[in-house]
């Protein structure tokens, strides 16, 4: 039933995605009846998918075992927020997945846009339909990625289950994130071909998806955040990041999102860089491919090794359409392409944006360089060879702090030009605080072992200063012209200002991240020491206790852990680090020991401080155990095989065994009457380990500052939605405004900005002045293309 | 200066870091990286050299040696020869027997000595199904 209905619809949604496409292509020239039928096919594909998600996402509530994607997936004993979340731990499901976003963000987008956009809309509409048909046809015709794909056979009573390392909540919406990020980028990319193919190459397009843009961003970082923080707290090894090729696949685009942001400003603004935007957003989209790509063909060694699969090299093909078909518009469209204007200053943001550009690009180049080294070594010597972390760290490290410090200058500084005597002025307090924190980290602390962080710390004070004025002059100017307090003014700007003062907030973000990562990478302690219950150990000044061992049987694993005290200068605590293993998933009834066999997943304790973590994990020794679960198996091997001299309740069982055998409907009684068997027998043995007085082996690492990568996302996070976040104004605007209303407003909000840099302190009367003058001029030439 | 020239000047300044980045890059990556290769292929190597091997543990191999692992490792498809490893450092959760790791190291009297901390287990395949284990 699920299997054809759901077949159907995704067949359907196939249909409408390409009928959309060759609809908008067919009413390009205007026709309004072609163009409205096109975005409802669109609106139709997006019902049709949203069935499929639900008819998914029902089977696994429900444990339908005749769906292949449910049985490999999920169990009857998977726990059911796990079982929501198994969709997108298959291929098919993420696959399923990405098609799924991607009608929503393209019926959004085509929302938005239903009045405007006029020329550029067909196009964009056959690009992401065309991508949308793409991904659902990948499910179709692939071949063993179909969602609704039955397995052969009779269906199976249980499934397989869900690994537990993926049982972890950051785990299951980190998938989703990076899957949308990855997805939303299509929409700026659809709308950049659009406008070049319809020869519309002003700021129009870039108005009208710069939300997606954001949001993909936004989703991309997160879900990366997301992937650090689960590795840090889950994979026992307590770091963030590898350098792993998928790790690097979702960096990528997101440093180029990150440049296109920018840029796309420049543009709005100035009608400059429209190459390098339309290159930037191809890039970005293509590299966005390329992680999917990545994570499922398996051509680089990585940790997240996801198996070869059927779709590789589809989406291979797609990217290099995707390259070349671009590539190709945009040089026939290079005369269109021209700036209107130039760069009139290097101390102007613009300029600034042209250089964190050139970082960004590079960053992603060393990047790609190293990831892809494999490939290229052995395209030249024949043998694959890769770059470790270290080789990464040397291009990333310079890049990266030179990025932090234009984190600072470029809120600093305003459009077009400013002379120098205001830049001095708006320098002058960040400047001297960035010194003044160098100097004392460099005399107080032992920051000056590490040159590389000090700097960052120097400039990332600068950043974090001059955006802090940025707030308290806007502010001051708002309450000089508003009244009020002073927080009251803070809001107010904040609100009446979201793109402009959440970007800063994004900055601050970003800065306080890349303290906390250089301070966790160069000032970090780590030790493995082995230790006996009683046992203690000093590492970085904090003394830490094993006090004793802890053990815990369950069905499904067994934990052994232990207690530790730590003593760090008058604070004192008690960490329980643990390590599980979990029977083997989908075998119905094995062995005691079986439990050895299966994934092993550390529980980290962590005291996290806002000056250091405290993190630990262990390694039980459990061979003694191991060895008495081996005799235990044994022994009841040799009891239900019923020899000579064996005691009656062995005879019993084994006589139930064999009736099980033979009856099947037997089966499930049996299955449960041995499995408690073995679980009181696991716990009795289990508990011997609490007095075996082994010593466990203890990963502890002191980790300065490592809460403020989270908190430095997070502030991030929170900037970009309140960038994100339309007023009330807009969301009316958005309706109804024509293009020209679009312009007009662009060009208010230039006039508007310009005022506030004045207000508060950027731009000096004369720079104001000149630059107001211009700016008036621009509007009255706007007003004047309005048709009478 | 007349702001054509400015602009060319600064084009070809910005056009000669974006060289030197791309020198730089093609430079290091070259000696910095460490060759990967399989059990088999580095049996038959000359000892010493650092390679990156990337193998499959062989099932019930693996022993606890003080604060150490000793395990042995085959080729990635099987195949008949098994190195000795040692390794010394953070083992990732999913290490075990069957799994596939990539370890950097050295041949030492024919044993594969990995450096600390280098050792990189596979994450248990989200995309397939089968118990490898």
């Amino acid at each position: 039933m699920t299997h054809s209905l759901g077949s159907a619809a995704l067949a359907l949604a196939f249909v409408a995605m390409l009928a959309a496409a060759a609809m908008a292509l067919v009413g390009r020239g205007g026709d309004e009846r072609w163009l409205v039928a096109s975005r409802r096919a669109v609106y139709a594909a997006l019902g049709l998918l949203t069935l499929c998600v639900v008819l998914i996402e029902i089977a696994f509530a429900r444990d339908d075992f005749s769906l292949n994607i449910v049985q490999q997936h999920s169990s009857i004993e998977t726990p059911g927020f796990y079982k929501l979340a198994a969709m997108w731990s298959s291929q098919e499901g993420s696959l399923l997945l990405w098609a799924w976003v991607l009608s929503i963000a393209s019926s959004l987008a085509l929302y938005a846009t239903r009045n405007r956009l006029r020329e550029i809309v067909p196009y964009a509409t056959a690009v992401m339909a065309g991508v949308g048909a793409f991904f659902t046809g990948l499910m179709l015709f692939a071949g063993g990625v179909n969602p609704f794909a039955t397995p052969p056979g009779p269906a199976p009573a249980d499934g397989i289950g869900l690994n537990p390392l993926l049982q972890h909540p950051s785990m299951m919406i980190h998938p989703p994130m990076l899957y949308s990020g990855y997805v939303a980028f299509t929409i700026p990319f659809a709308f950049a071909i659009g406008a070049l193919a319809a020869r519309r190459l002003d700021a129009a397009w870039i108005r009208a998806t710069r939300r997606f843009a954001l949001i993909a961003w936004a989703l991309l970082g997160f879900g990366l955040l997301l992937g650090a923080r689960w590795s840090y707290t889950e994979l026992g090894w307590g770091g963030y990041w590898a350098w792993d090729p998928v790790e690097n696949a979702a960096l990528m685009p997101w440093l180029i999102g990150t440049a296109f942001l920018h840029s796309i400003m420049v543009q709005e603004k100035r009608g400059m860089l429209k190459v390098w935007n339309a290159c930037l957003v191809v890039a970005t989209f293509s590299l966005a491919l390329l992680g999917t790509f990545l994570v499922r063909s398996g051509v680089l060694q990585s940790i997240h090794a996801f198996g070869d699969s059927t779709v590789g090299p589809y989406i291979l093909g797609l990217i290099a359409v995707v390259v070349l078909g671009s590539t190709a518009l945009i040089v026939s469209r290079l005369d269109d392409l021209r700036s209107e204007k130039r760069i009139d200053s290097l101390i102007s943001r613009e300029a600034v944006f042209l250089v964190n550009n050139f970082l960004l690009v590079a960053l992603c180049a060393a990047i790609f360089w190293g990831t892809f080294f494999p490939l290229i070594s052995e395209l030249f010597t024949g043998s694959k060879s890769s770059l470790a972390a270290p080789w990464f760290d040397r291009y990333t490290t310079p890049l990266a702090i030179l990025l932090v410090l234009f984190t600072g200058i470029g809120p600093l500084l305003a459009w077009r030009r400013v002379s120098w005597a205001s830049a001095k002025r708006v320098f002058r307090l960040p400047a001297i605080a960035a010194a003044a924190v160098g100097v004392a980290l460099a005399l107080l602390t032992d920051a000056a072992s590490s040159p590389w962080a000090l700097a960052l710390f120097a400039f990332a004070t600068f950043a974090l200063v001059g955006i802090g004025q940025e707030f308290w002059r806007g502010a001051a100017a708002r309450r000089r012209l508003a009244g009020g307090s002073m927080p009251g003014a803070l809001v107010g700007l904040v609100s009446r200002n979201r793109r402009r003062y959440g970007g800063y907030i994004v900055h601050v973000g970003v800065a306080v991240l890349l303290i906390g990562i250089a301070a966790s990478s160069s000032f970090q302690t780590n030790r493995d020491v082995e230790l006996r219950p009683g046992e203690s150990a000093t590492i970085d000044g904090r003394t830490v206790t094993y006090v004793r061992p802890t053990a815990a049987v369950d069905p499904d694993k067994f934990t052994f852990g232990a207690v530790l005290a730590v003593r760090d200068g008058g604070k004192r605590y008690v960490l329980r680090p643990s390590q599980r293993f979990y029977r083997p998933t989908g075998v119905p009834v094995g062995t005691i020991g079986s439990n050895f066999e299966g994934e092993q997943t550390s529980e980290v304790g962590l005291w996290a401080g806002f000056g250091s973590d405290f993190w630990t994990a262990v390694r039980p020794n459990v061979t003694a155990v191991k060895q008495r679960v081996g005799a235990a198996d044994r022994g009841f091997r040799a009891c239900v095989s019923g020899g000579p001299g064996t005691p009656p309740q062995c005879r019993a069982l084994a006589a139930m065994m064999r009736a099980a055998a033979a009856n099947p409907a037997l089966m499930p009684a049996a299955s449960r009457q041995i499995g408690a068997l073995q679980l009181a027998t696991a716990t009795r043995i289990a508990r011997t380990y609490l007095g075996d007085g082994a010593a466990a082996t203890f990963r502890v690492i002191v980790d300065p500052l490592v809460t403020w990568i989270w908190i430095g996302g997070l502030i991030a996070l929170a900037g970009a939605l309140i960038a994100i976040w339309p007023t009330r104004r807009t969301r009316r605007r958005l309706a109804t405004d024509t293009d020209l209303d679009a312009l007009k407003e662009a060009k208010y909000r230039e006039i508007r900005d310009a005022e506030l840099d004045h207000a508060a302190g950027k731009l000096s009367d004369q720079d104001f002045a000149l630059l107001d003058a211009e700016l008036r001029r621009e509007a009255v030439e706007i007003l004047d293309r309005e048709p009478v | 200066m007349d702001p054509q020239r400015k602009r060319k000047i600064r084009l070809v300044i910005a056009l000669g870091v974006a060289v030197m980045l791309a020198v730089a890059l093609v430079y290091t990556s070259f000696s910095a990286s460490t060759e990967a290769k399989e059990p088999s292929q580095i049996l038959s190597s000359v000892p010493g050299t650092t390679y990156d091997m990337t193998g499959k543990v062989v099932p019930g191999s693996v022993r606890h040696d003080g604060e150490g692992l000793r395990f042995r490792v085959e080729d990635r498809d099987g195949g008949a020869e098994t190195m000795a490893v040692a390794y010394a450092g953070t083992v990732p959760d999913p290490f075990r027997g069957g799994r596939e790791i990539v370890l950097t190291g050295a041949l030492e009297h024919g044993v594969f000595v990995g450096e600390r901390d280098t050792l990189v287990t596979k994450c248990p395949s989200k995309f397939t199904t089968s118990n490898d284990a």
